[in-house]
């Protein structure tokens, strides 16, 4: 197997006095598609905010294509990372919210426009074609223009989607993009992390509570439970054939 | 009404110091309120203190003791002149209403959502990237309806240089109303008009910043 694209060694994170990961590991290969799920406060949206750089670890290493991200060296020793140094490696990471958190005051096309322009200095006419592909991909090609507050949840988890894809990451997150979602608009949102999960090679991480989604798509499912990982492995492995107690009984809660 | 037409033109004649002063101490104060009201965003915690102490003294002093101060007061003990008595005017409404027009600067940055400082750090952007292209647009936007309002004050506290001997429209009503007693009801109301003239397009581009505001943050 190749090099893994992301690593947790040993992580722990603490909020104040309580520990909410109590020693993470975990290896992600190219490609590989990781469905992360457990019980609330299990610590999911935690692990993919630290690899964000959205929050910081307490202790541990994860690893980026083969770099630390939150330490660095400085003569000789590893110290805490700066933002220098997390921007130089955050560029491999996209990451899609559960609130969408778009850019209210720029039109869907300048959303998807503004990072690959500003960050990555690219040229203009060219990330104005991918983005017009990539919004067209998502089914907003008709919307260009539009501004964020003209749009249903659905076609804006879409967008957001399409601002993450043109930047071109090596690994994507998605924390429960669903979740803030009316039922009839799941699908929608669904069926594109569908498409990118089959056509595009990029690794992916979702936190979703979603288990036939998760069955379809996920190469490998963790599950999480009061910050370890309590059962890892494919997902039929994990979602149909586990005996895990606990896993048994948080997944009897979706079963209707 | 032969008094109001002989009046007006007489009263008029303070229009160009009025506006001349309520333009400049506004931008001065605009100017004022974006650098401290960054300043107290600072993460270096001298800027902020020191910041923060010019804001909370101009807002806990009044203007026309602030006025007489750079006037009267730091003239005699450091023995320095600060320009012109059109100067002094303008530096002392320009840092009054820059103190607070920052708390609006400062307050607008903040509320901008946490989600957008995350949003653009996911898209790797830099600290001040973050704030140019995604934080201050949207902070901005939310800041005009309160820069029209205190525009509208600013305008209002022009009146306080005739204090400083400063021939605006004020200082030229009471000038009129030494010769006129009688007719000193139709002297203000002139001068009140005239105010509210000058603040009818201040009010209308107020009314359109609060538009904007809301039409520019829903997300
Ligand atoms: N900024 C914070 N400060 C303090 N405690 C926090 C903070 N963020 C998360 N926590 C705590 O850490 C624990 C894990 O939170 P996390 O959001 O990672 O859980 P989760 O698995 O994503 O849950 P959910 O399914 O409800 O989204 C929870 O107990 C939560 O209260
Ligand atoms: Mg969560």
């Amino acid at each position: 197997m190749s090099e893994p694209i992301v690593q947790f060694k040993n992580v722990h994170k603490s909020f104040g006095d309580v520990e909410v990961l109590k020693g993470i590991d975990l290896d992600i290969s190219p490609s590989e598609k990781v469905a992360i799920i457990g019980p609330s406060g299990s610590g999911k949206t935690t692990i993919i905010r630290m690899l964000m750089t959205l929050e910081k670890i307490t202790s541990g290493d994860i690893i980026v294509d083969g770099q630390n991200l939150w330490k660095m060296e400085k003569n000789g020793s590893m110290v805490e990372a700066n933002q220098k140094h997390l921007r130089s490696i955050r560029g491999d990471i996209g990451m899609v919210f559960q609130h969408f958190n778009l850019f209210p005051h720029m039109t869907i096309l300048e959303n998807c426009m503004t990072a690959p322009i500003h960050v990555k200095k690219e040229e203009k006419t060219e990330v104005r074609k991918r983005s017009i592909q990539m919004l067209e991909r998502v089914g907003l090609g008709d919307k260009l223009d539009n501004y964020p507050n003209q749009l249903s949840g659905g076609q804006k988890q879409r967008v957001a989607m399409a601002r993450a894809l043109v930047m071109r990451p090596k690994v994507m997150l998605f924390d429960e993009v669903t979740s803030a979602l009316d039922p009839e608009l799941v699908g929608e949102v669904l069926e594109v992390i569908r498409d990118i999960a089959k056509n595009d090679d990029m690794a992916m991480i979702l936190v979703t509570h979603e288990m036939d989604f998760a069955l379809d798509i996920a190469d490998k499912v963790v599950f999480l439970d009061e910050g370890v990982i309590a059962e890892s492995g494919s997902a039929s492995q994990v979602i149909e054939h586990s005996q895990n107690e606990r896993l048994q009984s948080f997944l009897s809660r979706f079963r209707n | 009404m032969d008094y109001v037409i002989e009046f007006i033109p007489q009263i008029a004649r303070g229009l160009n110091i009025t506006i001349s002063v309520l333009i400049a101490s506004a931008l001065f104060a605009y100017i004022m309120a974006f650098f401290s009201g960054l300043c107290r965003l600072s993460n270096n915690v001298i800027v902020r203190k020191f910041t923060g102490f010019y804001v909370e003294i101009f807002r806990g002093t009044s203007l026309i003791v602030q006025l007489f101060w750079l006037y009267y007061a730091i003239p005699m003990l450091f023995g320095i002149q600060l320009g012109s008595n059109w100067w002094v005017g303008v530096f002392a409404i320009g840092l009054n209403y820059g103190a607070y027009l920052s708390e609006v600067v400062r307050t607008s940055i903040l509320s901008v959502a946490q989600g957008q400082y995350e949003a653009a750090t996911a898209l790797n952007m830099s600290r001040f990237q973050r704030m140019r292209i995604v934080i201050f647009p949207q902070a901005v936007r939310m800041m005009l309806p309160e820069f029209g309002n205190y525009t509208i004050q600013i305008l209002k506290g022009t009146s306080l240089v005739s204090l400083i001997a400063m021939s605006d429209i004020l200082y030229y009503g009471d000038i009129l109303r030494g010769s006129y007693q009688q007719q000193t009801p139709i002297i203000y109301g002139i001068v009140l008009v005239l105010y509210f003239i000058l603040a009818l397009p201040l009010i209308w581009l107020t009314k359109k910043g609060e538009k904007i505001a809301k039409k520019g943050v829903a997300s």
